[in-house]
């Protein structure tokens, strides 16, 4: 049946013009007509492209499709080969190195723990809440609302001093932006590297309550302390920041969804994380020859799983393209499935529950300060989202 | 209903424990899935396949036996 797919020969990027909630349209094309389809890659090599609800979900529950960094291929044609996941560095391992590094981070990242946040959230929303009344009206939420709480939260939790972000806040942006060269990438991964590397040595010394110290007591080197840190700094600093400018973004442009937000934001926060699935691709490596919906993918190809598509699968979701906040979203993909399903899931969840009825609760007439058209967004960027987004009240 | 754990494919994500709370709990430790009912009333019957439904590791395993 492969044989008979032509191959795409460039992952669709391009959204629909004056769409900039939703996928390209190509995606949707592919996925009707064949959700498992074949795809070339940057350096030549032909793998394939999941763009169906189903197959997406199988392919990550599989632990016959691999993590590793150094098995992929990859889209941009500049990167021919990928370094193995340095230590601490769990996204891109398999099981039993990847289970080691989960199971002493989980605990840290249980419902429980999350819900004991809650208050903090809440007293921290309420916080930039003021400031944003001081400063404005007219303000860029990414700057004054959307960026610093998250951040704040990851920080605190980590035991990243929230003071020293000066070190470490552009770093997540510029690591995962597109138009940046590979080498002030790289750079900035030293950097960050280097920062926590040196905040690891004075936790040692002086140890607080928090997640860094705590592990420092552990089984890991430093090298994977280091590792671990800056992948959960990287994550927490870039990810939340963009839910929270997006969905404002679309909350501002769908004013009939609002009443819905304050109804059940807990519903609400699932309907946002399907429809804008912030994080657009997942990779897989197939570590045998697998069958996907009669489809064989050969040991050693690639899998881009198109995380944005399958979210958007009418086949899932009725109604894909309508951005319903009452719907029953639960089943999305927009956290990942399988083994490698984003840690910091429920602090992600409880920061979007609070922060956005929050904010149209303190400014019922927030509304955009350009026209939608002008609004700069994160294209091509690891994590999309609004560079900036203002707003005036 | 007769529910089944895998404590070895649970990765600690949580949704079991929102999903069906009377159900599933979180150890504290590492957040691997704690079966609070191993055959709980038929009331919490869809809360359990919904987190059999949301778990991203396919580590509960629901028995509708009668």
């Amino acid at each position: 049946m492969s044989d008979s797919l032509p191959v795409v020969e460039r992952m669709p990027v391009e959204r629909p013009a004056g769409c900039p909630f939703d996928p390209p349209a190509r995606l949707a094309e592919l996925r009707s007509r064949a959700p498992v389809t074949p795809l070339r890659f940057g350096d030549g090599h032909q793998g394939w492209l999941v763009t169906g609800h189903a197959q997406a979900r199988a392919v990550l529950a599989d632990p016959g499709f691999s993590s590793r960094h150094e098995l992929m291929h990859l889209l941009d044609p500049q990167i021919i080969e990928v370094p193995p996941a340095g230590p601490g560095q769990f996204i891109g391992m398999d099981a039993p190195e990847h289970t080691r590094y989960r199971r002493l981070l989980a605990g840290r990242f249980t419902v429980r723990r999350m819900r004991s946040l809650a208050e903090r959230v809440q007293r921290l929303t309420a916080q930039y809440l003021d400031d944003m009344a001081a400063r404005g009206p007219g303000v860029d939420l990414v700057d004054a609302y959307a960026f610093p709480i998250p951040a704040q939260m990851i920080c605190e939790l980590l035991g990243v001093p929230f003071s020293e972000r000066a070190h470490f806040q552009h770093l997540g942006a510029v690591a995962n932006q597109a138009d940046v060269p590979m080498e002030d990438k790289l750079a900035a991964f030293q950097e960050m590297g280097g920062y926590i590397a040196d905040l690891v040595e004075r936790k040692r010394a002086r140890p607080t309550d928090d997640l860094l110290s705590d592990i420092i007591g552990g089984d890991l080197d430093h090298e994977e302390l280091v590792g671990v840190g800056s992948l959960l700094l990287g994550a927490g600093l870039d990810t939340v920041a963009n839910m929270i400018g997006l969905s404002t973004f679309a909350l501002l442009t769908h004013p009939d969804q609002r009443d819905a937000l304050h109804a059940d934001p807990e519903r609400a926060v699932e309907e946002l994380l399907r429809y804008l699935t912030i994080a657009h691709t997942g990779f897989r490596v197939a570590l045998t020859d697998i069958d996907l919906d009669g489809i064989t993918i050969g040991k050693g190809q690639t899998v881009a799983v198109s995380l944005q598509a399958a979210n958007r699968d009418p086949a899932r979701f009725a109604s894909p393209d309508a951005l319903d906040l009452t719907r029953q979203a639960a089943g999305h993909l927009a956290f990942s499935h399988g083994a490698h399903q984003c840690l910091g899931q429920q602090l992600a969840r409880l920061e979007m529950k609070v922060a956005l009825p929050a904010l149209f609760e303190r400014f019922p007439s927030l509304r955009l300060d350009v026209p939608p058209q002008e609004v700069p967004l994160r294209a091509g960027d690891d994590v999309y989202g609004v560079r900036h987004l203002p707003v005036a009240w | 209903m007769r529910v089944i754990i895998d404590e070895g494919r649970c990765v600690g994500g949580g949704r079991c424990a929102v999903a069906a709370p009377e159900v599933f709990d979180q150890r504290d430790s590492d957040g691997v899935v704690v079966l609070l009912r191993a055959d709980p009333p038929a009331e919490y019957a869809e809360g359990v396949r919904n987190a059999v439904m949301l778990c991203p590791a396919a580590a509960i395993e629901l028995r509708e036996e009668r």
